[in-house]
């Protein structure tokens, strides 16, 4: 058997081992545990997405909430029946077109990726005409301005009252399924020629240039893709929880993406994933040092807010400390496992 | 729009902006030596703001030592984010020291958040800032008159230590070229520290003057006059610190003039100074008074 039809045997093999581990948990685990299980999954979608452009391409883009934002809002407006909409939308009714309009829940989910990505290629021009701390603060700046314009266009998003009551459809298959779909499609890319100019872009982009790449062209595809895919997590995400309001979205989730992707790796995909799921299961178990904690002789009252603490100084001790993250930028590979394993069974 | 009306509206342009001019000061200081967009330096805003509430509530101090006294510990708490969050990365890509800028940003406001707790206190403004006094039928409160000249004050002191000074003389030679003037024996960690520490010391001013004008002092209060100075620095230049000050101004102006001309859309006041921003990028990248960018690795 060939090294690339034994892969192909061993992806298929784990791909079926995690949706099998997915249906247990679903039949069987409580309510708690899916709930977590479904954040990871979008999260990683999210992750991932991001690291195309941060850690592939090595622009330090600081805006995917507001692509999130949007994939969140156009998918909620379009699951739910012109009724609920006008129950909800009390202050100001909803314009014309998205008022009667419905779709089914993957039609809404694809409908959020485009609409994101049609924003992404609108604010790609002014934002990759700069570099370095320019774009951070121009893409930051757009975030502002997506959370700015959801806060007060009243007839579009019902303005800080938020959406409520949408139908809960993300479930395990769902957020699983386009965690995997993500994962397997921005592999394909960052492995594609256009990948690997992305990546000589991180390099160097004067060289890069020099060897005939077109810059503009390769981040704007990284920004495109990254965008969509956000669009489908934000999607994902608003009929996980069912309300979605503009104080969601706002710069802490970024931030919350930027220490998954630099404590996985910048760069990895494998890294991204990762740090996605350690970041929603210690994101879980470090719930403990907010809530009282019982040592029968004293009581130790839980702080609130500690967790974003230990979150910002992880940040930095990554950062400082072990710069490469726990995966630096290599990937993952069933090539790579069994030369270890052969080395160490010697 | 009354002559009397727009005078007050040109006063309120004058005190915003020097308030942003004040605090992009410090911004286009950092940047200027490091290259780095110090993200926390809005929150140094915040620190000093707490820092004078406590010194006037719980060490009963009158205002007038209290403000100074946490001016300088602001100050002092620039040192300490420069050792903790930047030294370390001197020699690291450009792209780990921002991280680390908004990881330390990020720890300052959720310290604050720890220690004191999200609500909002209120700021003790000394009586003698909220006067009202009338000139020629303009009523103006008088805390708009002292913010510009306490910015001009400080801005003719730092330009006199940047530009008369060994010290000044040696950071202007850093912010040039970092290598060469390490070469030249200076000791670049020390100037380091001295930017760190007149820069807050001025972000500190501006918290203060800031928590004067919005009386309200919570955890994240830093985050917008810390954008927004980060706005004007680069309107006006980044680096430049007349340009910064010229920023300032001219953000102040805007915010006003689109609040008093479109009242309707105050609401995307926030909005509007960033679409000011992208504008920039796109048509003056290097802002009114800057000189092209040298790219510095």
């Amino acid at each position: 058997m060939n090294h690339s039809r034994r892969n192909l045997v061993l992806n298929a093999l784990s791909l079926a081992a995690l949706f099998s581990v997915l249906y247990l948990f679903k039949r069987y685990g409580t309510e708690y545990q899916v709930r977590i299980l479904n954040n990871m999954g979008i999260f990683i979608t999210m992750a991932v997405s991001y690291n195309l452009v941060n850690g592939v391409c090595g622009l330090l883009h600081l805006g995917p909430n507001a692509f999130i934002t949007i994939g969140a809002y156009t998918s909620a407006l379009l699951t739910m029946s012109p009724a609920e909409k006008q129950m909800s939308f009390i202050i100001e009714p909803l314009i014309w077109p998205l008022s009667v309009v419905q779709a089914p829940f993957v039609v809404s989910l694809l409908a959020g990726g485009v609409t994101a990505t049609l924003f992404a290629f609108l604010i790609s021009f002014p934002v990759l005409r700069v570099r370095g701390d320019y774009l951070a603060i121009v893409t930051l700046g757009f975030g502002e301005v997506v959370r700015v314009m959801c806060n007060a266009l009243q007839s579009v998003t019902n303005g800080p009252l938020g959406i409520k009551g949408l139908t809960p459809y993300t479930d395990l298959w769902w957020s699983w399924g386009v965690a995997v779909f993500s994962i397997i499609a921005i592999t394909k890319l960052i492995n594609s020629s256009y990948g690997r100019a992305m990546k000589a872009i991180r390099e160097d982009e004067i060289a890069a240039k020099a060897m005939g790449i077109d810059p503009f062209k390769h981040l704007m595809l990284a920004f495109l893709v990254s965008a969509f895919f956000g669009g489908i997590a934000g999607g994902l995400l608003a009929h996980l929880i069912t309300t979605i309001s503009p104080t969601l979205f706002t710069f802490f989730l970024t931030f919350n993406l930027l220490i998954i992707i630099v404590v996985g790796g910048l760069g990895s995909t494998t890294g991204a994933v990762i740090g996605a799921v350690l970041f929603t299961w210690g994101g879980e178990a470090l719930r403990v040092v907010e809530s009282p904690m019982d040592f029968g002789l004293f009581v130790i009252p839980g702080i609130p807010g500690m967790r974003m603490v230990i979150f910002s100084v992880i940040l930095m001790a990554v950062i400082i400390f072990a710069r490469r993250g726990i995966m630096g930028r290599n990937e993952f590979s069933w090539d790579a496992l069994f030369r270890r394993l052969r080395l160490s069974g010697r | 729009m009354t002559l009397t009306i727009f005078s007050q509206q040109l006063i309120n342009a004058v005190s915003l902006g020097s308030l942003y001019a004040l605090v992009a000061i410090g911004y286009t200081m950092v940047y200027g030596i490091l290259r780095l967009i110090n993200f926390a330096h809005g929150d140094l805003l915040m620190v000093s703001s707490y820092a004078a509430i406590y010194g006037i509530t719980i060490f009963m101090l009158p205002w007038y030592v209290s403000f100074p006294l946490a001016m300088v510990f602001t100050g002092v708490v620039g040192i300490l984010l420069d050792r903790a969050a930047y030294k370390p990365l001197r020699d690291a890509p450009r792209i780990s020291l921002l991280i680390s800028a908004i990881g330390a940003s990020f720890l300052l406001e959720n310290l604050a958040l720890v220690i004191i707790g999200g609500i909002p206190k209120a700021f003790p403004r000394p009586d003698m800032f909220a006067r009202v006094i009338t000139v020629l039928g303009v009523r103006i409160q008088v805390l708009t008159l002292y913010i510009p000249t306490l910015t001009l004050i400080l801005l003719f002191g730092l330009l006199f230590i940047v530009y008369r000074t060994k010290t000044g003389k040696a950071m202007r030679a850093a912010s040039k070229d970092f290598e060469t003037t390490r070469l030249m024996g200076i000791n670049l960690d020390r100037i380091i520290a001295v930017t760190f520490l007149l820069g807050s010391t001025l972000a500190g001013a501006g918290g203060i003057m800031w928590a004067m004008k919005y009386p309200q002092v919570n955890p994240f209060m830093g985050v917008i006059p810390g954008l927004k100075a980060f706005i004007a620095a680069v309107l006006g230049g980044i680096g430049n610190i007349i340009g910064a000050v010229i920023g300032g101004f001219l953000l102040g102006l805007g915010e006003i003039l689109l609040v008093a001309l479109f009242p309707g859309m105050a609401q995307f006041r926030d909005a509007f100074s960033f679409v000011i921003l992208i504008l920039v990028l796109l048509f003056r990248p290097t802002g009114i008074m800057g000189e092209p960018i040298t790219d510095k690795t």
